[in-house]
């Protein structure tokens, strides 16, 4: 029998829901656990039902942060990363539309290299040379900035190749109707290549604006001023911050409000993530 | 409004490898010529240098007066239809028809008076606000030809354009085509590998094949009279029988074929100049094997066998006779619709 | 390669629009790469006063060195530990919500949000479920005998790192095993019935083997995120402990490029690192390349 039998669909409904329970749980416990007052966490174990302390932790969190921690206010760092997020994903597409359109629609000499050039980033993430380009970026006096926590990580095989992909679908007619109609390359691509690409930019838009907001080594090794703290890497600071146990009803409204904007950003649109991701990645 | 003057054009891409060799035409200002060919001759090429989409490599081409060879195809006041519309998918009708003149910088009221007059003309203008998506094949073929018309260029450009159409409406758009062109008297080029298109819709017809030009002439005279065993086979449907002069010479008397050279070894009959019955005064008669009727409605055609000959010959009748397949029927040709070629230079000998 | 086939015109016009690109990648990739390369046939002495060109020694020494040789190892286990959960997990809800009709999309929402969660978020909120004094695991696993301590037991915390590791990367390898599983044609489910294939059957004869690709791709693509994405998994939780059993190799090239200051071995280690990463990548595109047009 091929159709589902319904003791078998009870059982997947079972799995499901038991692995829904277990992939939500840890956001669950983060929840409820950042609305109790510090008190809970001396003793016992820890609560599994609300307690009454939500605004105010909240509160402290984003407006008064942990001076004792050496944290800023969480309301700062969650701009940081925003403005870090926005300016990788804006960087990333831009710089990989141009490239992609240089490759596809022009014949010039290196154009091979250059290709190559661009593949080369993707094996060499910054894990693996993490001393010398702190060097580099310390030389150019780029060290607690935001184009420093952005510009190196803007440059994207990925999304050049994805786009490159893109174009390459795109029928040769209409770049020869647009050059008989007076268009010339950088109007062609405005006016035609850009908005015929923009479910593309935008499924690229939400992956890259979650893999922004998630650095996290490199606004470590790049900035040492609070002021700009991403609100991922400052979570850390923290937790480890002392000898002491963490004050986990703070540390936990701190994960909630850290992990929110992705994660609304990949509910509101996960039709353009799932394409963004399967796309990215083929 | 302009004429075309094509002078010993010729293509050759990298690698050395030839696409149009040595081709001379002279487009009058209005005339609409046709170029056909089979797939590969090169007549999408030769239409896409004159667009300049293609480099040219060798020879000049002039619209007007001006020399027009390293122009960019915006340059050369020409409007081009694409085989597949290349319509832009997310802009609307009017946004299509209008981004030529945008570009070059008409006024806002020049534009849009241009816009509805062509949509007025071409019967598209309740769609003006619709995306190309939300149109029918037949109606983006208008929009299409829209663009090209906002433009009034010296010159239109058809790349194949009514190959992405179904029968009932290619004929129509064929129809509607030709009229446009001939009440705005635009000069045109337009490409096709159908014969039948290429007939019903030329001033003049330039048959191509492997890059050079087979013959040039008014669609009669080349169904009349083809310069070569090319075009002989490749105007008209169903194609011209080519006999073998020796066959024929062994079939009739001497003094039937006194008038075909003797260097002649083949022998052209279109499928309609045979006639049913016993040979008339002048005319040679011919006898072969029913071997199928395929009965059309107002015409029908006869696959015969002649003894002695490998090729079956198609007759072409204007009605559907009362005969059985297997039976013997004799047929008469008059002589002066026999077209003798050398089958060498493919040439025509008279 | 191709482009179009009558390409725009612009002798300079290229060049600028790849630039920004070219010149992000040359400053900030290639050419910290080299120096990489190059810092590691070096070695300071201890008051960083004379630089000398050691050739291959600060290679030898690393892998005459014990800690190193763990931190391969620990990489190694975590590595084959995370990809494995991540993946079976993530197989198993797959083909569970491909069973599914109308619900399937509800389960997928459900499923998918943890790819957001950043390593490091994803680390702390499983340290804290784990913390021997106060969180709920340790206290359940009381209850079965046994006393959960990440911060002295070696194993305790390598299953920590390795389940928040995992957690965070079940989305990623739910959604391409259920396009791979949606692409599999009905019909040869259907032959495979008709043949007489129990359920069971058809699922390891038939499906396993036609989702081959796709685990293989996801295999490698996991490997690469444990061994270099997973940083903030680590420095945000075990810091490396206890006693280097959670030192993992990107962990250890930050420590002693940063902490310890030991240039010449840390750049040796990130040369090693690169060498990893190409081979991966080189193995992902061969197998992509049978897709993919280039």
């Amino acid at each position: 029998m091929v159709e589902n039998n319904r003791w078998g669909n009870f059982f997947a409904h079972l799995v499901l829901i038991l692995g829904v329970a277990i992939v939500i749980f840890p956001v669950y416990v983060a929840i409820i656990a950042s609305t109790h007052p510090p008190g809970t966490f001396i003793r016992g174990v820890m609560p599994l039902l609300p307690g009454p302390n939500a605004l105010e932790n909240y509160k402290t969190v984003i407006t008064d942060g942990r001076s004792r921690a050496g944290t800023p206010p969480i309301g700062g760092m969650l701009w940081n990363s925003f403005v870090m997020a926005m300016a990788i994903t804006i960087g990333k597409l831009s710089i990989s539309l141009l490239s992609a359109f240089a490759i596809v629609y022009f014949r010039f000499p290196f154009r091979i290299f250059f290709f190559w050039i661009i593949f080369l980033t993707l094996m060499l993430p910054v894990e693996v040379r993490i001393v010398p380009t702190f060097q580099v970026v310390a030389d150019l006096g780029m060290l607690n900035s935001f184009a420093g926590l952005s510009i190196p990580l803007i440059a994207s095989a990925t999304a050049t190749f994805l786009f490159r992909q893109f174009f390459m679908t795109v029928p040769e007619e209409l770049m020869e109707a647009a050059r008989v109609d007076g268009a010339g390359p950088m109007k062609f691509f405005k006016d035609i290549l850009l908005p015929l690409s923009i479910t593309n930019i935008a499924s690229l838009f939400v992956i890259m604006f979650i893999y922004g907001w998630n650095q996290y080594l490199w606004p470590l090794l790049i900035t040492t001023d609070p002021e700009y703290y991403t609100i991922v890497m400052g979570i850390q600071r923290m937790v480890t911050g002392g000898d002491s146990e963490p004050l986990w009803h703070l540390v936990m409204a701190t994960v909630v409000l850290a992990a929110l904007p992705p994660i609304l950003v990949i509910l509101f649109m996960q039709r353009l993530f799932v394409k963004g991701l399967t796309e990215t990645e083929k | 409004m302009a004429s075309i003057t094509l002078d010993k054009l010729g293509k050759v891409y990298a690698g050395n490898v030839r696409a149009v060799t040595d081709v001379n035409i002279d487009i009058k200002d209005g005339e609409m010529i046709v170029l056909v060919g089979p797939s590969g001759c090169g007549k999408s090429t030769l239409l896409r240098m004159v667009a300049g989409l293609e480099t040219i490599t060798e020879g000049t081409l002039k619209i007007g007066d001006r020399v027009v060879n390293h122009l960019e195809p915006a340059e050369r006041d020409i409007a081009m239809v694409f085989q597949n519309y290349a319509l832009y998918p997310h802009m609307t009708v009017y946004n299509n028809l209008a981004y030529g003149l945008k570009n070059r910088r008409f006024a806002k009221s020049e534009i849009d008076r241009r816009v509805k007059e062509a949509a007025e003309m071409l019967q598209i203008g309740q769609f003006l606000d619709r995306k190309p998506r939300q149109l029918s094949g037949g109606q983006r073929q208008r929009v299409a030809m829209g663009r090209a018309l906002v433009r009034e260029p010296a010159a239109f450009l058809f790349d194949e354009p009514l190959s992405n159409l179904d029968a009932k409406l290619r004929v129509q758009m064929r129809v509607e085509i030709r009229q446009l062109q001939k009440r705005l008297g635009t000069t045109s080029l337009y490409v096709t590998h159908d014969q039948l298109e290429a007939l019903t819709m030329a001033d003049r017809l330039v048959v191509l094949n492997g890059g050079r030009i087979e013959q040039i002439g008014t669609p009669m005279e080349l169904y009349s009279r083809p310069e070569t065993v090319f075009v002989a086979g490749f105007i008209g449907s169903p194609a011209m029988n080519m006999l073998p002069s020796d066959y024929l010479r062994g079939l009739v008397a001497a003094e039937a074929l006194a008038h075909v050279p003797a260097k002649a070894d083949l022998i052209g009959i279109r499928p309609e100049d045979l006639a049913l019955g016993p040979a008339q005064e002048g005319a040679l008669a011919l006898s072969g094997r029913l071997l199928l009727l395929e009965p059309a409605g107002a015409e029908s055609h006869l696959h015969l066998s002649f003894e002695g000959m490998a090729d079956t010959i198609t007759v072409r009748l204007p009605h559907v006779p009362d005969v059985a397949e297997g039976a013997m029927l004799n047929f008469s040709v008059p002589r002066d619709k026999l077209h003798p070629f050398d089958r060498e230079s493919g040439k025509r000998l008279a | 390669m191709q482009t179009k086939r009558i390409p725009f015109s612009s002798r300079w016009l290229p060049y600028a629009l790849l630039a920004p690109q070219v010149i992000v990648t040359l400053i900030f990739f290639i050419w910290p790469a080299s120096q990489a390369l190059y810092q590691s046939f070096l070695r300071q002495d201890i008051f960083g006063l004379r630089t000398d060109f050691v050739w291959f020694d600060n290679f030898s020494r690393l892998f005459a060195d014990q800690l190193y040789l763990n931190s391969l190892k620990v990489t190694l286990i975590f590595s084959v530990g995370t990809t494995f959960l991540s993946m079976s997990i993530a197989l198993l809800f797959a083909v569970m919500v491909n069973r599914m009709i109308r619900s399937r999309d509800s389960y997928t929402t459900f499923l998918v949000w943890p790819y957001a969660v950043a390593p490091a978020i994803a680390g702390v909120l499983w340290w804290f479920i784990f913390n021997p004094s106060i969180g709920i695991m340790p206290y359940m696993l009381k209850g079965f005998g046994y006393d959960w301590n990440h911060r002295s037991s070696s194993t305790d915390a390598m299953i920590l790192v390795i389940i928040a590791a995992a957690w965070k990367q079940i989305s990623y390898n739910f959604l391409f095993f259920l396009a791979g599983l949606q692409s599999i044609p009905q019909s040869l489910i259907e032959a495979a019935a008709i043949d007489g294939a129990s359920r069971f059957k058809r699922f390891w004869t038939i499906v396993f083997p036609l989702l081959s690709p796709i685990t293989f791709f996801l295999m490698v693509v996991n490997i690469v995120y444990a061994m270099f994405d997973t940083f903030g998994v680590i420095h945000a939780t075990t810091e490396g402990g206890p006693a280097q059993a959670t030192n993992i190799l990107v962990y250890k090239v930050y420590r002693d490029g940063f902490v310890n200051l030991n240039l010449g071995s840390s750049a040796a280690q990130s040369v090693i690192l690169m060498g990893i990463v190409i081979v991966l990548t080189v193995i992902q595109f061969r197998y992509i390349e049978r897709r993919v047009n280039y």
